[in-house]
């Protein structure tokens, strides 16, 4: 999935990483996406050609550490509010469709 | 897939092949808010009642990492004898289920915060003497708990056949940390002890921090096992199981060995063991297949975006070390030795979550039989009844002291004890007032007692007769019926001397 080496993501790859996001593709839109993302792939790795070594990969934008809070409680929304943004309440919990796929 | 696997004697599996031990332990903090958001996070709540937008995933909503989960992952390391690292950070694991509602967990991946540690486990032999296995520990990290799913319709409660589940997410978010443990070879026909043993004392470790409950039975503790196989004389890595719902320290122990056994006869008839989830079965001790385990980079772990890096300063990593408690093994074993008690004696104590209290007790004034005597027995009781740990009964250590210093004087016996416990725990104030306050005391006034006896004695010529003979041996029916008629207030001691007395 990565292409820091040159890798070309594949048709294969792509319908692997839809499958994983619950994506469905058709086989044209599988081609035409791959074509994509690998061209966005590549122009990625133009930067890795000038990173040096000692430049070390960034998570995150902001130049900040230890951003905590202390362990106090705040109020919590109230369940009929919270339960109100939900397709279906059964039980005063959230209800939702059969799961397929696990255990 | 048949429903019931072959299996082979353990005492051969171990011949054949070597075990490869592996855990993951997961163990819930006991803060007071969640890992990123303020909502509580007390155990049995109202369902839906302890959500927020940061827990339920709403657009727009922002983690925070709560400042004492932090903390208390860095004592847990520590006392794990692991490395701190000088930056740490947190990481999406994406999956489908909704025991989440962001369809994500955040996590830790490849920078967690505490590595390459180690506990020396002490593992009870047949022969009384214990052995001392090293568990390494490759990394403790930090994540969030997720919710809770009820499936709904089909027969079983189970999600095959399910129509549909629902779910409660007051435990989503709720700071959890998981202790993953390197490869422990070489344990041979142990295998199952040093199991049981591993996670005993790391239950242990944990609750002399003072920063979980670690209740397997309440899930605040939580331990999947992995298994494989090497054929003797080999070095050849067989493929793993990992067993879950292993929901007791015994379970830890039957589930390694029911997978040995399970997976020496899937290799001796020349099949494959598959890489796969496992269930442990409590009612049959055996394990059931799950699903076949997904590769890590099916979750496409990637940085969170919504939170910075945590790098602890070293003064601070140092204040946390120099409050770290005594190490429980090296405490367990001083306090063993000042006790006198046997190992079996010490584990009761240990296991019934009362070290504190007895020592307290002890520290107190106490006879340590006389402690261990009620802490173990009333008040463990009591404690199991509420549900809840054996400090929360509402008897303190001072309390057991006054009790004990009551029943010695005379002015109470075991029977009073427990009223006087009663009166105690339902805020009446100390032993002695409660004493006072009820009008307990035994009878120490021989005037009614004597009553009492000869009454005893003229109803039972039989015993009479008997301990006139000298056989003392039918004493307690006397002291029974005595007992009875003074509704338990008699000093039993004394009611003997009396009975003595009065057959002249």
């Amino acid at each position: 999935m990565t292409s820091e080496t040159g890798n070309t993501l594949d048709v294969a790859a792509v319908a692997r990483l839809a499958e994983l996001a619950r994506i469905s593709l058709s086989d044209e839109e599988l081609q035409r996406y791959s074509g994509q993302l690998d061209q966005i792939l590549h122009s990625v790795d133009k930067v890795g050609e000038v990173a040096a070594d000692d430049v070390v990969p960034m998570s995150h934008p902001q130049p900040l550490v230890n951003v905590t809070r202390p362990d106090v409680n705040k109020p919590c929304v109230d369940r009929e509010e919270v339960l109100r943004q939900a397709p279906a309440v059964e039980d005063d919990r959230f209800r939702v469709p059969q799961i397929l796929g696990e255990e | 897939m048949s429903n019931v696997d072959q299996k082979v004697p353990f005492t051969e599996a171990v011949e054949a092949f070597d075990p490869l031990l592996g855990f993951e332990v997961h163990v819930e903090l006991s803060t007071k808010s969640k890992m990123f958001c303020a909502c509580p996070t007390e155990f049995g709540a109202e369902p839906n009642t302890q959500v927020c937008p940061v827990c339920l995933g709403l657009p727009g909503s922002m983690p925070v990492v709560n400042q004492d989960a932090i903390e208390s992952t860095i004592k847990i390391g520590l006392a794990l004898n692991c490395k701190i690292a000088e930056s740490s950070r947190f990481a999406r694991k994406n999956y489908f289920y909704p025991d989440m509602p962001k369809d994500y967990q955040i996590s830790q991946y490849d920078e967690p915060i505490c590595y390459d540690g180690y506990l020396d486990v002490e593992v009870p032999l047949e022969d009384g003497t214990k052995k001392s296995v090293r568990v390494e520990i490759e990394r403790v990290h930090m994540e969030e708990d997720t919710g809770k799913l009820t499936h709904a319709g089909g027969a079983t409660g189970r999600i095959q056949g399910a129509d549909y589940s629902i779910v409660d997410y007051n435990r989503a978010g709720v700071p959890l940390i998981e202790i993953v443990t390197k490869v422990v070879p070489d344990t041979g026909a142990l295998a199952p002890e040093v199991g049981r043993a591993y996670v005993t004392q790391l239950r242990d470790l944990v609750r002399g921090l003072k920063v979980s409950d670690v209740r397997m039975e309440q899930g605040s503790l939580r331990c999947d096992a992995n298994v494989s196989l090497m054929p003797a004389g080999t070095s050849e890595w067989g493929t793993r199981t990992e067993t879950k719902n292993v929901n007791s320290f015994k379970s830890v122990e039957q589930a390694i060995r029911s997978e040995i056994e399970r997976q020496a006869a899937v290799l001796q008839s020349g099949g494959k063991v598959v890489q796969e989830t496992r269930h442990y079965q409590e009612t049959s001790g055996t394990t059931t297949s799950g699903r076949e385990k997904t590769d890590a980079e099916d979750y496409r772990y990637f940085p969170e975006p919504d939170l910075v890096p945590v790098e602890p300063s070293a003064e601070w990593i140092e204040e946390l070390r120099a409050g770290l408690p005594e190490a429980p093994a090296k405490r367990v074993a001083r306090l063993q030795e000042a006790w006198g008690l046997s190992d079996f004696d010490m584990q009761s104590v240990v296991n019934a979550g009362a070290l504190d209290v007895v020592e307290e007790t002890v520290a107190a004034g106490v006879d340590q039989a006389a402690a261990r005597k009620w802490w173990l027995g009333e008040l463990a009781r009591r404690a199991n009844e509420q549900g809840v740990e054996i400090d929360q009964v509402g008897v303190t250590p001072a309390d057991v002291a006054g009790i004990v210093a009551l029943i010695d004087e005379g002015k109470i016996n075991d029977k009073l004890a427990r009223e006087v416990i009663d009166g105690v725990a339902s805020g009446e104030g100390t032993p002695a007032e409660v004493v006072e306050a009820r009008g307990l005391g035994v009878v120490s006034d021989d005037g009614p007692l004597i009553e009492a006896i000869d009454q005893a004695l003229a109803d039972n010529p039989d015993v009479v007769e008997k301990l006139r003979e000298g056989n003392m041996q039918p004493v307690g029916v006397i002291i029974g019926a005595v007992m009875k008629a003074t509704r338990g207030q008699a000093d039993a001691g004394r009611a003997r001397e009396l009975i003595i007395e009065r057959l002249g």
